[in-house]
């Protein structure tokens, strides 16, 4: 068989959404902040552990995480944990069959699935911004502090 | 059917066409190479194609029959996204400046040819053909399956597929995975399943309910914005799992295939039909 | 199918993360925001309020609720973007493999330790 050339977007397909819907980029960000979060739980869990070793030990171990580049860090962490969970609850709507329409007879210009529940994904993007907004007045504080 | 630019008095604009070429006997690597194309009203990139292959470059190769949206075989990436080249306007495009690539996802044999053999090898892979148990019947059929209306709604919409290929370009999933099925073959594998004809849903379930079959969609959405008929795979993907989450605790149960219509009993012919005249070629 | 019911699980565990979760993050910085409004309610993560938290059934219960579903969810949501990458089935079968002895690992530590600072009855306050 003469040689083919592989042509796959590998990687590259999940980063570049592209002149795609808004939706790929979800997509794309819903990865990187369920990767980021996931390191931070597995971490988090043997940390907290820690205070099985009673008040000392936690004090101890809280006063290494004193300095603001650790705020800094769960407050990514919170925001990470904000749009996964909302956008996380639009698609478990979603893909459970809200909002996406029925079949029917398609006519051009097509009114397809990834339309139809745009104004949830709006929606849901206003609901993280407004936790997130929330969340970042708490950072002020702990700068502040 | 082509006018010769000489002719044509209605060149709208020149448009700059970055193509992409590769020869796999020649060339190392494929390179874009550039064509100015003058643009006459209506004119499709397909159009455009034909056009640098008459008068500039005969080597240029590309898939393209029936050049109206139906054959599916003119599917390339132009300007960003997958489209049929015969489908779009170059006017439409809003830009001078039209990239044609071969469409992403699929191997090249050569010029804008995809190697369509995995999307065709995964689509078998889901049975696409009405299984009943009945293989008799199937067979050698001796009447029609009943089938309402409202049965022929919920799935006519998938069978619109004319397998060009756009979807798969545009699946982030099937981008890394050589494993995943892809929304052309999840969606026919849904169009069988939901028809209501059907009997063959376990056939069927091994692939598209595996670790690597709809569970691996995440609702992009890419691959419903590009489709050419409007046939959605998203949505035939979206409701495949909602079928099989209501399923996992049994809360839904299969459904029935229908029933082979029973032959017509007492039927006597309208008086005024004229006797059909005896066949002038010989039955086998 | 089994995946069907993983994922059946991956979405039940996700619902009760966002629930669970959500109320973790509140209790944790609730306190900052209080003292915005003039309500004094303390730090959450001072040894005190943690050990009083960490002896009351209601938070040994939900912590270890949120450990679970949490790890759960994590690690099928890694095994998924990892099955995406055209790994050999061997390698397939390694990856479930890992993620299912990391998660009941870090689940047998996390709740080890909820139970047994539930039951360190010296520390209370």
């Amino acid at each position: 068989m003469q040689k083919r050339l592989k042509n796959n977007l590998g990687l590259g397909g999940w980063l570049s959404g592209g002149r795609y819907g808004i939706e790929r980029y979800a997509y794309t960000l819903h990865r990187i902040t369920g990767l980021g979060i996931l390191l931070y739980f597995i971490m988090h869990i043997i940390v907290t552990g820690s205070r099985m070793g009673g008040p000392e030990a936690w004090e101890s171990m809280m006063a290494s995480f004193e300095k603001p580049i650790f705020k800094l860090g769960e407050f990514m962490i919170f925001i990470a944990f904000a749009f996964h969970g909302i956008n996380g609850i639009r698609l478990i709507l979603v893909e459970l069959g809200a909002m996406i329409g029925k079949p029917g007879l398609p006519s051009f210009p097509y009114n397809y699935s990834t339309l139809r529940q745009r104004p949830l994904f709006v929606a849901v993007m206003v609901v993280a911004a407004v936790i997130i907004l929330i969340g970042g007045t708490d950072l002020y504080f702990l700068v502040m502090k | 059917m082509s006018k010769s630019s000489a002719q044509a008095p209605d060149i709208v604009m020149t448009a700059r066409f970055e193509v992409l070429r590769y020869n796999p006997e020649k060339d190392k690597a494929p390179q874009l190479r550039e064509y100015s194309v003058p643009v006459t009203k209506g004119m499709t990139v397909l159009d455009g194609l034909h056009w640098i292959k008459e008068h500039i470059d005969h080597t240029l190769s590309w898939r393209s029959s029936c050049r109206m949206g139906i054959c599916g075989s003119c599917g390339m990436f132009i300007n960003g996204l997958p489209r049929l080249a015969c489908n779009n306007q170059i006017v439409h495009l809003h830009s001078d400046h039209v990239v044609v690539k071969p469409l992403p996802n699929f191997d090249i044999i050569r010029d804008l040819v995809p190697d369509l053999e995995s999307m065709i090898s995964k689509h078998r892979s889901v049975k696409p053909y009405l299984i009943r148990k009945d293989l008799e019947e199937q067979n050698h059929p001796t009447n029609e399956y009943f089938q309402s209306e409202q049965e022929l709604i919920n799935y006519i919409q998938f069978a619109y597929c004319i397998k060009c290929g756009l979807c798969m370009a545009a699946c982030p999933t099937v981008a890394t995975s050589d494993k995943y099925p892809g929304p052309q073959p999840l969606t026919q594998g849904w169009r069988y399943m939901s028809d209501s004809r059907d009997d063959g849903a376990e056939e069927r379930t091994e692939v598209l309910y595996s670790p690597h079959g709809v569970y691996r969609c995440h609702f992009a959405g890419a691959c419903s914005q590009v489709c050419p008929k409007g046939v959605d795979p998203a949505l035939a993907i979206q409701m495949a799992k909602k079928d099989a989450f209501l399923k996992t605790f049994g809360s839904r149960r299969q459904r029935q295939a229908t029933s082979v219509a029973p032959p017509v009993e007492n039927w006597v012919p309208k008086a005024e039909i004229p006797k059909a005249p005896e066949p002038t070629v010989e039955k086998k | 199918m089994r995946e069907s019911k993983l994922w059946f699980w991956h979405i039940t565990a996700a619902i009760a993360v966002v629930v669970l979760l959500g109320m973790h993050m509140g209790i944790m910085h609730v306190g900052e925001i209080l003292s915005f409004v003039g309500i004094g309610a303390g730090d959450a993560v001072k040894s005190a309020n943690v050990f009083h938290r960490s002896q009351q059934a209601f938070f040994m219960a939900t912590y270890i609720l949120l450990l679970g579903a949490a790890l759960f969810h994590g690690f099928y949501g890694l095994r998924s973007m990892l099955f995406e990458l055209s790994l050999s089935s061997g390698l397939e079968k390694a990856v479930s493999g890992i993620c299912a002895v990391a998660g009941i690992g870090l689940f047998l530590y996390g709740s080890y330790a909820a139970i047994y600072v539930f039951r360190m009855k010296e520390v209370l306050p």
